[in-house]
């Protein structure tokens, strides 16, 4: 195995000393199985919190050969440690795009289906797991099982969304959609409040990416304001002539190369940002053809820009609500607002129906906020932690790095279901991680 | 003549580097090994990545009697044919074990040697073709902590010398490859001086170009010409009471 070093994932919160160990080949992750008690798979790390932290860390990133392809069907088989980033790389210059993708393309295929993740189309297409055809994994007694939704369904249902808990994912075959070009036509409408930009969701529900930015500063009667942010892949003639239609994304070059001193984010340059992001659109209805990467990545660009929330770290901070919670959800932002818990990019976006056993989506309203750390955070936190999960709402995992035990096993309604699942796969249950041992689900 | 390349221990974490800088390059790859399983996932990886052919070759290093059959069967000759399969061992086991001794030495220098004498005397034949091999500084000099690896390494160095100055005249180009410090499998676990440590996608890409140079023997990175040039200078007396 590896040697020690500090790892912490993408909101640098918890920070262990832990070896990390790699593997290529499935006798070395057997051997890893036979050795340790307790192990927990590790993707690219941009979980925020301790998801992929643990006693005997399993990275994948060398376990990532694609495995097949089919370009005329839309077919991508490949290794878990493959990134979203590489098989971008690979399909779009043959026409297709991957079906459901998180705010950043430097998540592993494993990452993205042990968290399930959304995208902006959540509404119509639903989470990632929805467009896995069949994977294999690895569980605690060296089995490997394949699974699709029909084939040992419980524990493919357990897998997608499962937090790494139900074994290593070894290999993924995913369904793509296809697309006549790498841009994207986007509609960004600005809301002078909160309702009407709520309005605008259900005007414009059917597009088929849409997402919005909140200014959760702003009070009174522009309380809530945003700018709604729709696209659909653009077709051939919408993109200028002379470019390359289906051309790939380029790599980032831009490091942070050191923590930004925390005064540089400070209360004041957060809400200057709001209002800016707020009046950079003059129009209330502005149209235009922009390639994939700056829709669907803004922030790829630069790498670590994590580092820009400073030593102390932030926390991420996302729920969902009911969608007849609406009154609780200004609630919620109003208490946001009124304690000035600044956030620089709050997002707003209506979700479909749940997928996996643990999946965090639901039908609801969905807010994620970016809040940088004070020592007055925490019980703030655990305040909107109660109204939200009393509510029936509940939180992303993948982005959770504090929350209380008695939280998840009320939120989490189907958690004795995932446990019993867990347990029937993995007698005596190998795979443990910081989070599943402080939110209860293993020991 | 469409340009290809034939690594033989492909599984290793240089050799999968260098797959992935060739294929890049539009160069069609032979994958040659002894983990089949493994070899045919990285032949498909490859054709997915870069659209450029790829096949898997089973190749054991040590059945010696195996290899004119596995060169003969390769469809077409290869342009370049690099040798990176290697064996560390352990040097103290393998003071006592001579069974460990043998392998490190027959690895590292007698199964590099019986293939690559099939390879160049078919450039020959051909009057065109590179050999890579990937020798290493630890055969710069014995060290107490790692002379019997760092012998076979040395002989292996030798050889290509020799290899290279045979084949000058024929068209047929050899280069020796002496990386340092490489974060690989082989070296997992130990503490590596990070500034002397190299990733496998740097030597690929430093091996890519200094073949494109037609250079004759490089050491990855640069840096270790200087520090072996030091150790090198070191006297013996000095030298042998050193425990490194
Ligand atoms: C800038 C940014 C934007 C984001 N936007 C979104 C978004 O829009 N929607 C969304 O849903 N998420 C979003 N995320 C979260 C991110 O998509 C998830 O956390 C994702 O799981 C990260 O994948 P990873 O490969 O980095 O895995 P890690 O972060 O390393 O691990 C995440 C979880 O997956 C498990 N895991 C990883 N690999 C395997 C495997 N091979 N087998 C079994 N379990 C495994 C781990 O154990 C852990 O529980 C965002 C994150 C960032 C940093
Ligand atoms: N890492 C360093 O710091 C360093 C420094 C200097 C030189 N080198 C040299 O660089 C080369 C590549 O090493 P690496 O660091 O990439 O190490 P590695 O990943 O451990 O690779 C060693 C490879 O050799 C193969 N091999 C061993 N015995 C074999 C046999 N009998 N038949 C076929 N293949 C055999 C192994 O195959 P399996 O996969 O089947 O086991 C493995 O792929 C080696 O020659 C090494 O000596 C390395």
């Amino acid at each position: 195995m590896g040697k020690r070093k500090e790892i912490s994932n993408w909101g640098r919160y918890p920070r262990i000393e832990k070896k990390e160990s790699l593997f290529d080949n499935i006798p070395v992750l057997d051997g890893f199985l036979s050795d340790a008690d307790t192990l927990i798979a590790r993707g690219m790390g941009r979980c925020y919190g301790d998801s992929s932290l643990g006693e005997n860390i399993i990275n994948t990133a060398s376990f990532n050969r694609f495995l097949a392809f089919d370009d005329k069907e839309g077919v991508i088989e490949c290794e878990s440690g493959v990134t979203l980033d590489e098989i971008l790389q690979v399909v779009v210059p043959k026409g297709w795009f991957i079906p459901v993708t998180p705010g950043t393309k430097f998540v592993t295929v494993g990452g993205a289906i042990a968290s399930d993740i959304h995208g902006k189309n959540h509404h119509i297409d639903g989470s990632f797991s929805r467009h896995v055809l069949s994977l294999q994994i690895k569980c605690s007694d060296g089995t490997t099982y394949h699974c699709t939704p029909t084939d040992h369904a419980d524990l493919f249902s357990a897998t997608c969304g499962g937090m790494g808990l139900t074994g290593i994912i070894l290999s993924a075959k995913i369904r793509l959609k296809k697309i006549a070009t790498a841009y994207i036509r986007q509609k960004q409408l600005k809301a002078p409040s909160l309702d009407k930009l709520l309005e605008l969701f259900n005007i414009y529900q059917d597009y088929t990416y849409s997402v919005a930015w909140v200014d959760c500063l702003s009070k009174g009667k522009s309380f809530g304001r945003g700018i709604l942010m729709l696209g659909e892949h653009a077709e051939e003639q919408e993109v200028k002539p002379g470019v390359d239609t289906l051309k790939v994304h380029k790599t980032p070059k831009f490091n942070i190369p050191f923590n930004f001193p925390s005064l540089v984010l400070n209360k004041l340059t957060i809400r200057l940002f709001n209002t800016l992001y707020y009046l950079k659109n003059l129009r209330e209805e502005q149209d235009s053809v922009v390639h994939y990467d700056g829709f669907f990545y803004p922030l790829d660009n630069i790498n670590n820009w994590n580092r820009m929330y400073g030593k102390r770290g932030f926390f991420q901070y996302q729920f969902v609500l009911p969608l007849d919670k609406l009154d609780l959800l200004k609630e919620v932002m109003l208490l946001i607002a009124k304690n000035n818990k600044a956030s620089f990019l709050s997002v707003l976006k209506v979700f479909g129906e749940q997928d996996g056993v643990l999946s965090f989506p639901m039908k609801g309203y969905t807010l994620a906020l970016d809040i940088p750390y004070d020592p007055h955070l925490d019980q703030f936190l655990d305040q909107l932690d109660l109204m939200i999960s009393e509510g029936g709402g509940r939180f992303y995992l993948a982005k959770d790095a504090r929350m209380k035990k008695e939280t998840f096993w009320q939120t989490y309604q189907q958690a004795d279901k995932f446990l019993e699942i867990v347990n029937k796969y993995n007698p005596g249950s190998s795979f443990s991680s910081l989070q599943s041992q402080r939110l209860g689900i293993t020991s | 003549m469409k340009k290809s390349i034939l690594i033989l221990g492909a599984t290793s974490d240089i050799g999968k580097a260098l797959a992935k800088r060739y294929a890049a390059e539009g160069w069609g790859i032979f994958l040659a090994g002894r983990d089949r399983d493994q070899l045919d996932r990285l032949a498909s990886d490859i054709k997915i990545r870069y659209n450029v052919p790829a096949d898997a070759h089973y190749f054991d290093a040590l059945a010696y009697d195996s290899h004119k059959d596995f060169w003969k069967n390769l469809q077409d000759l290869p342009s370049v044919t690099v040798s990176v399969f290697g064996y560390l061992g352990e040097q103290e086991t393998a003071e006592e074990d001579w069974e460990m001794c043998q392998r490190i030495l027959d690895t590292n220098y007698t199964a590099a040697v019986s293939i690559l004498n099939l390879v160049s005397n078919s450039y020959l034949e051909r009057g065109q073709g590179v050999i890579i091999g990937i020798s290493s500084v630890a055969g710069d000099r014995g060290r107490s902590s790692n002379y019997l690896y760092g012998s076979s390494k040395a002989a292996f160095t030798a050889y290509l010398s020799g290899l290279r100055a045979r084949m000058f005249a024929k068209n047929v180009h050899v280069m020796t490859v002496k990386p340092g410090f490489v974060m690989t499998k082989m070296t997992a676990g130990m503490d590596l001086p990070p500034l002397l440590t190299a990733k496998p996608g740097a030597v690929a890409n430093v091996i890519f170009k200094a073949m494109k140079k037609k250079k004759n023997v490089i050491y990855v990175e640069g840096k270790w010409r200087w520090i072996m040039l030091i150790i090198k200078l070191i006297p013996e007396t000095i030298f042998k009471r050193l425990k490194f």
